[in-house]
Formats: C-alpha cells, sequence, structure tokens
C-alpha cells in the first residue's frame, strides 16, 4: 500500500496500519487485506461485488472495519456489503471511504450497507468520508444505508463527512420492530462547489420503537446542501429528528424535516434551523484573545464535534 | 492604566439621532476597584463596550498603559490585557465548558486546574467542566462561567458588565465573595457595572452615569452615602429627572 493510499485509511479508519480484530480494507476496487475472528466471519459474495459479514449471537466488545480507499482517478464502483448481526451482540462496526483524486476524471464509489441487527444486540456504526488529491476530477461519494432493527435491539449510527468530498447523495432507511432504538448522528461540512443531499426514511413499526435523528452541518463557499427526513410513526413510538445548520458565504442549504403518524400513541417532533454564526459568538472569541478567523474556526469545531 | 478622553457616541433613531454617551473623561488607576452605577439606560454598558472595542466612540480618545488604543480591535485589545463579562453570555453548540476556559487561559490547562476557576464562581466543577456550553445551562450558570473566564485570564484590566444580573439571591452572596476575593489577589485593575449595594460597598471609587454622562465620581465614602437616599443625601430620583 502506497503514502497516498495509507493516508486515506488514517483518516477514514484512524488507522495507521492493520486494525486489530475482523477487517476487509478494499484498495482501488480490489481486497488489499482481511482478518476474521472466532465470532465474526467475513465473506466475499458470489457475485464479487461485496462482502457479507457475520456475526454471531452473543458476540461481544468486538470490532469490525471495513474502510474502502480510491486512489486510481476514473475509478467507479459499486459496492454491497451486508452485515448480520447475531442476536444479543454488542458489536462496533468501522467504515469509511475515502477518495484520492489526482487525476481529471470522475472518481466514485457507491455503497449499499444492509444491516441486520438481532433481537436485543447492539451496534455502533461508524462511517467517515473524505476526499482529497488535486486533480480536477470530481470525488463522488453515494452511500445508502438499509437498517432493519430486530426486537430491542439498539443502533447507533455516527456518520461523518468534513473534507474534500465533492457530490455526495445519502440515503438511510430504517425499519424499527418493538423496544428497538436508532440514534443517528450525521455531521457534514461543504465547501467549494460541493453539493450534499442526505435523506432518512425511518419506519417506527414497533410497539415502544425510537429514533433519535440528530444532523449538525456547515455550508460554506458556493456548496449546496439539502436534507430530508421523514419519520413514520406506525405504533406506539416516539421519534425526534433534529437538523441544525450553519450557514457562511454564499452556500445554500434546504431542510425538509417531516413526520407521519398512522398510528395514535405515536410521539413525533421535528425541528429545523438555519442561520450564521450568531455575531455576539465571535465577539465573545474575541475578548478570549482570538482572531476573527480563529473564532469562526472555534465555533465551527465544536458545532461538527 | 485606563483613560477615556471625550468620549461620545450616538446612534440613529427612527425619530433622528440619539445621543448615548456624551463626553465622557474618565481615569482608572492602577490595582484600582471602580463601580460604575446609574439609571437603567444612561450609557453604562455602552461605556463599557468602548473599553472592550465592541463599540467605537464617535469622538475621543482611549488609553491604555498611555497606549492609544481607540482604533485597535477586540482581540487586540485583549491581548494587550484587558478582560470582559458580557451582561448576556453568549451559548455555543458543541463547546465545552473546559473548551472555553482553557480558550481563555490561552493555554492547554488540566481539567484539575479548569476546575478551580469553575469552583471559584461557586459552581461544582466536576458536574459543569464536559458540559455544553448551551440552552441546558441556565441563566446564572451562564453567568458564572462567563465570570469564570475572565478569572482564568487573569489580565491588567477586567471589566464586567452587571454580573449580578440573572443570579439568584442566594448564589449572589457567593458573587460576593468572588469579587472580594479578586480585589485582594488580583494584581490589576476591575470596573464593574452594577446596582447592587453589595458591590458598591467594596469599591474604591464609585462612578455615576446618568443621560450619557458623568453625574458623580469620588470615593465610596463620597459617593455611596449620596446615593443610597440616606436622610442627609438628595434623592436618587434626581438621577432619573435628567433623563426625562
Amino acid at each position: 500500500m502506497d503514502k497516498i493510499l495509507q493516508t486515506l485509511l488514517e483518516k477514514v479508519a484512524d488507522l495507521h496500519g492493520v486494525p486489530e480484530g475482523a477487517y476487509n480494507i478494499r484498495a482501488n476496487g480490489q481486497m488489499a487485506g482481511r482478518n476474521t475472528t472466532a465470532n465474526i466471519d467475513i465473506v466475499t459474495r458470489e457475485d464479487g461485488k461485496g462482502i457479507d459479514v457475520h456475526i454471531k449471537p452473543g458476540t461481544k466488545k468486538e470490532s469490525v472495519h471495513i474502510p474502502v480507499i480510491l486512489s486510481q482517478t476514473g475509478l467507479n464502483e459499486t459496492v454491497c456489503n451486508d452485515f448480520f448481526v447475531g442476536d444479543d451482540a454488542d458489536v462496533t462496526i468501522i467504515a469509511g471511504c475515502g477518495i484520492h483524486n489526482g487525476g481529471d476524471m470522475e472518481s466514485r464509489h457507491d455503497g449499499i450497507h444492509r444491516f441486520f441487527v438481532g433481537k436485543n444486540a447492539k451496534l455502533k456504526y461508524v462511517e467517515k468520508h473524505y476526499g482529497d488529491g488535486d486533480g480536477k476530477g470530481e470525488r463522488v461519494m453515494n452511500p445508502r444505508t438499509e437498517i432493519t432493527m430486530d426486537e430491542g435491539s439498539y443502533m447507533e449510527m455516527e456518520s461523518v463527512q468534513i473534507k474534500g468530498v465533492d457530490s455526495t447523495k445519502r440515503d438511510t432507511v430504517a425499519h424499527l420492530a418493538a423496544g428497538a432504538k436508532l440514534v443517528v448522528q450525521e455531521r457534514l461540512m461543504t465547501h467549494g462547489h460541493q453539493d450534499a443531499e442526505s435523506r432518512f426514511d425511518v419506519c417506527l413499526d414497533g410497539e415502544n420503537s425510537s429514533a433519535n435523528i440528530i444532523s449538525r452541518s456547515v455550508a460554506r463557499d458556493q456548496s449546496h446542501q439539502s436534507f430530508y427526513s421523514n419519520l413514520q410513526g406506525n405504533s406506539l413510538c416516539a421519534g425526534h429528528t433534529e437538523c441544525d445548520a450553519i450557514i457562511m458565504d454564499e452556500a445554500k442549504i434546504s431542510s425538509l424535516p417531516e413526520i407521519t403518524a398512522n398510528h395514535p400513541d405515536a410521539a413525533l417532533i421535528h425541528e429545523a434551523a438555519i442561520g450564521k454564526i450568531a455575531g455576539d459568538q465571535i465577539i465573545k472569541l474575541m475578548t478570549l484573545g482570538l482572531t476573527e478567523e480563529e473564532a469562526e474556526a472555534q465555533i465551527v469545531n465544536g458545532f461538527l464535534k | 492604566m485606563l483613560e477615556l478622553q471625550n468620549i461620545s457616541f450616538g446612534v440613529l433613531e427612527s425619530q433622528g439621532k440619539k445621543e448615548i454617551l456624551k463626553d465622557i473623561s474618565l481615569t482608572v488607576g492602577e490595582n484600582k476597584f471602580v463601580v460604575i452605577t446609574g439609571p437603567n439606560g444612561g450609557g453604562k454598558s455602552t461605556l463599557a463596550k468602548m473599553i472592550m472595542g465592541i463599540e467605537k466612540p464617535r469622538s475621543g480618545k482611549i488609553l491604555f498603559d498611555g497606549q492609544d488604543i481607540t482604533e485597535k480591535t477586540i482581540t487586540e485589545r485583549a491581548n494587550l490585557g484587558i478582560s470582559f463579562a458580557l451582561q448576556q453570555p453568549v451559548r455555543f453548540k458543541g463547546v465545552h465548558v473546559l473548551d472555553l476556559i482553557r480558550l481563555a487561559a490561552r493555554k492547554d490547562l488540566s481539567a484539575a486546574d479548569a476546575c478551580k476557576y469553575l469552583s471559584e464562581v461557586g459552581l461544582c466543577a466536576k458536574d459543569y467542566i464536559n458540559r455544553e456550553v448551551n440552552g441546558s445551562l441556565s441563566g446564572g450558570e451562564l453567568k458564572r462561567i462567563e465570570i469564570a473566564t475572565v478569572l482564568a485570564r487573569g489580565t491588567k484590566l477586567s471589566v464586567f458588565d452587571e454580573p449580578e444580573a440573572g443570579i439568584d439571591l442566594w448564589s449572589f452572596q457567593n458573587l460576593i465573595q468572588v469579587f472580594e476575593k479578586m480585589r485582594e489577589t488580583t494584581n490589576g485593575s476591575i470596573v464593574i457595572i452594577s446596582h447592587q449595594e453589595r458591590i458598591l460597598e467594596i469599591a474604591d471609587e464609585i462612578v455615576v452615569i446618568s443621560d450619557g454622562s458623568i453625574l458623580k465620581h469620588g470615593t465610596r465614602d463620597e459617593i455611596l452615602p449620596e446615593i443610597l437616599g440616606t436622610a442627609s443625601a438628595p434623592s436618587g430620583c434626581q438621577f432619573y429627572r435628567r433623563e426625562a
């Protein structure tokens, strides 16, 4: 693996070398490394376009790293990965996609991740997107996440895209059975002429299921963002969706939260706010000795932390 | 150490121009504890903002340690050694109390060291250090964190704009102790905008501002009896009459 790929790996998965536990590293469309454990098996799908990850019931405190890194300009790939998290398991899955495009052709990674979270299982899913390279070719990532949560399961999804992705279209669909709980934290920053679209469709199907979708984003320069979330309450359930955005320069943001109650005991809340950095926030930090630029960076970093 | 020379400031309103500060001249000496008081709307907060550079005077000069700082930015003034506690503290989503204290101290303070400043303002430090400076904190809590940031800076001049505003009666006693301690231990000057008798009582000097002008300026012993409305002193109403 060359230096560029190593840097990408560090950015998207905080990995400086081979991770502990189970992993599958995909570099420029090829498998670059794989490890399985007694409890976690990774197999290549029959069509060769992705992997299936099987986590045995009751597996505790183990992790799976599945980074995807691209440094070849003009590479377009679609990968489908399925994750089967056994009943009562408690695991962390760290995915991430990094693209370095030094050429003039579009590099694109479309990933479809399907999660089947077993009864009373607990899953933390972390996804980081990063792009760099000084070529004119666009860096494009379109992740689709499909989540099926069984009774009493818990899933926390953390997705971060802070730098360098020119165009992204994110789609997340989830179905929750009785007592299941989904927490999503999305952090997004766009700059230059970037375009980002994020959509959540969450169906609270089972009794006492709950979801909390929190998106925080910053749009700078001439970038464009759109956020759409729809929570559907189909049972006695609780749902909350919140989109909070800081707008800067000549950026544009649209936010469309939607809640649909198909059951009288569905309790759903949506909140959405877009605004620029408050002047008194900058002033306060300047009274502590920061310059206006430093104050702005501090506020943005804190907001996206 | 701080000298305001003939400071004037006005704003444009629908009825025309409104004078907020009218030719104010004031000197704050080394290690002095000066309380500025007077009726609401008299120009006290505007004067405090002038010192920090949040507002710029239309005319006049501001000198700090002999240096003309009239045209200096907020950041430059902060780095020269001026601190400011806002009357209405600012909320920051995602910024933790520890982050703010570290920014104020300008060094990577340990959590234990940062806690000392919170304890000084009467907050149980371990409950607060990792909280976000956001809407989940009450007005009084935010106010005390605001004061802690000024303590953490430890500069030559600290300006507090109505530190008592938004603090409940029970915490107020504690706040007085904070200022008493600052007065004893800080090597610098303190300017406080306040209406509180307990704060006026610990001042070296008291300045009364009304209708954009300095009405009185003298030692605590000279001014306090007059403004407390004792039998021998003129009524406090005289200050308001000027505004009418």
